[in-house]
């Protein structure tokens, strides 16, 4: 169990991590997710002491982790960074690592079988590839045995096969009953591994929610009407009160619209629809709409913008509500509908 | 967690990278053989000197001439202990294991410091002999007075000047910064200061211009106004606030 209370890091000016709380519980795989630079790596360093709080703290199993007996007994971690000396074999860095914790010289053996670096344990680690590299960090993770695992995106680098076993390995993990802590900026990646989620953007606590849950109130329906006659489509939606979208193709997209009552209120005002389709937003771009107001390195081409056109009309033009205000609406609502912080 | 698995795993870290044996290797060797050629140089022109200059004739300090030259290898060895955590991204790795950062640093720099010491002790014996044996005529004898505290004092000083690297490097944390001003400090700008006369007063104080008081045999009456061992605590006291800072440093900073 890992636990981080109000934690908070401040580089210079920037608020790298901004009062995160919550608890990492074991026995399922918790996804950590955010965009680049939201402070996932900064986060996983001070759980494992390397990063200093500016303020709050984190605890592993109630103690601060520079009190840790022998830590890679209890904590295993897969850091972002390459963390091992190139001119070093992959045995002996391992072999280092172990002694340090008074782990035995054959532990180290075992973990290069597991990691499948076997072949290559008296190579010096200069010579690997991204994958090795990988592999290697895992390892180190693995060899004290730990009940918790961080691992800071684990795929990168990796070959589809070794994206298969890492997936399988963590999975397995969990079920073994240990934390298992996995960052990435891929929601695809975590919603095929991770039961749990914490999203983070900008330092800042978005979520914290289980999958099934972020799943169920985030994967937002909307619907989608094309008529031969937009113009009055239009403002019939306007004196209803309905937000629409107008789309790239012309057609109009109600977020969290009832296709029937749609299709009624057309029909009332005899307005002939070509579509009228009820669709699910997907799980990508829920994260991208969650995260959309707090994405540190924007593209200029409004990548992260929902995909439908960028023309937007409202009810009441005074508001100007604009869609990425998104991540905002679902902080309110979040208390209500889902798993609470 | 034991100090003696983190000594342990200290001293399996630096027997792993070649630069250990090829910066060890080259201050052992630089050493004895330049001091050897300039026990030649100075058996074949003894007859040159001038009749004080003979009497003042130092035959232990003479054969420890290398020392200049092969001090920076040692130097090289000690920052690159140190700094290599850092340029290379082990050090996430070795303080997630070891998280008492005082522990860490004091593993790292006693089993580097013994290292020293062993290769430092063995380097100026052999280089005692090899220059005495070059020497000829003018040689000293390890029985000689002074003489036995000179040549384990030149193991010692080979010690010191790279554990002061290593705090040092533990303060600037990269082995190019630390490099770059260790080298030069020591090769020129420390000779500099302690023989130019108007400085000489304030750089006969530095770690390598005190610390060599304790290869000299025959003490010159004009001289430093300590003595051999009082050079060597010295140095001892810049290495002790190198490492000070070094610990603070690390204490401090996010790794």
């Amino acid at each position: 169990m890992i636990e981080l209370e109000e934690l908070t890091k401040r580089f210079g000016d920037t608020l790298a991590v901004d009062r995160l709380t919550f608890v990492v519980r074991p026995g399922v795989v918790t996804g950590f997710l955010g965009p680049n630079g939201a402070g996932k790596s900064t986060t996983m360093r001070m759980m494992l002491g390397l990063d200093r709080p500016t303020s709050g703290d984190v605890r592993i199993d109630g103690r601060p982790y520079a009190e840790l007996r022998d830590p890679l007994k209890s904590v295993g971690a897969l850091l972002d960074a390459r963390s091992w000396h190139g001119g070093r074999s992959a045995y002996n860095h391992l072999l280092c690592l172990a002694q340090s914790n008074g782990l035995p010289r054959q532990r180290v053996a075992e973990v290069l079988e597991t990691v499948g670096l076997g072949a290559v344990a008296a190579k010096r680690a200069k010579g690997f590839s991204l994958g090795m590299g990988q592999r290697l960090g895992i390892a180190s993770a693995l060899l004290g045995d730990p009940r918790i695992l961080l691992f800071d995106e684990p795929v990168n680098g990796l070959d589809p096969e070794g994206i298969h076993w890492i997936r399988h390995l963590m999975q397995k993990l969990a079920a073994e009953g240990r934390t298992v802590f996995v960052s990435s900026h891929l929601m695809s990646e975590m919603a095929l591994t991770a039961e749990h989620l914490i999203v983070i953007g900008q330092g800042r606590l978005l979520a914290d929610t289980s999958m099934a849950a972020f799943i169920a109130g985030n994967s937002r329906s909307f619907v989608q009407l094309r008529s031969p006659d937009h113009e009055r489509l239009r403002e019939v939606l306007r004196d209803a009160g309905v937000t629409a979208v107008v789309t790239a193709d012309g057609s109009f997209r109600v977020d969290a619209g009832d296709p029937a009552k749609l299709g009624e209120l057309a029909a009332e005002h005899r307005i002939v629809l070509h579509e009228l389709t009820g669709r699910q937003a997907s799980l990508e771009e829920a994260f991208m709409q969650l995260t959309a107001g707090s994405v540190e390195y924007h593209a200029h081409d409004a990548g992260a913008e929902p995909p439908p056109g960028p023309e937007v009309f409202a009810p009441d033009p005074a508001t100007g509500r604009r869609p990425p205000a998104w991540g905002e609406d679902w902080r309110r609502r979040r208390g209500n509908d889902t798993e609470g912080v | 967690m034991a100090a003696a698995q983190v000594l342990q795993s200290e001293w399996t870290k630096i027997r792993s990278v070649r630069s250990t044996v090829w910066t060890l290797g080259l201050a052992a060797v630089v050493t004895s053989a330049l001091g050897g050629l300039i026990s030649v140089l100075s058996r074949n022109r003894f007859d040159e000197l001038s009749a004080s200059e003979q009497l003042r004739f130092d035959a232990t300090y003479i054969s420890f001439a290398g020392m200049g030259l092969g001090q920076l290898a040692m130097i090289v060895f000690g920052v690159l202990v140190v700094s290599n955590e850092y340029s290379t991204g082990m050090i996430r790795a070795s303080l997630a294991a070891v998280p008492q950062r005082g522990l860490f640093l004091a593993s790292k720099i006693t089993a580097a410091a013994l290292l020293a010491f062993v290769i430092g002790l063995a380097t100026s014996f052999v280089t005692f002999f090899l220059g005495q044996a070059l020497l000829g005529p003018y040689r000293a004898s390890i029985s000689d007075p002074g003489v036995l505290r000179a040549v384990v004092g030149g193991g010692l000083y080979m010690t010191l000047i790279a554990v002061f690297s290593m705090g040092v490097a533990a303060m600037l944390r990269s082995p190019v910064l630390a490099l770059g001003i260790l080298m030069p400090f020591f090769f020129l700008i420390s000779n500099v200061l302690g023989n130019v006369p108007a400085t000489k007063e304030v750089g006969q104080y530095l770690p390598d211009q005190a610390g060599t008081k304790i290869m000299q045999v025959v003490q010159l009456p004009d001289d430093a106004p300590y003595g051999p061992w009082g050079g060597l605590a010295i140095m001892a006291a810049w290495v002790a606030a190198a490492l000070l800072g070094g610990f603070l440093t690390l204490r401090r900073r996010d790794a």
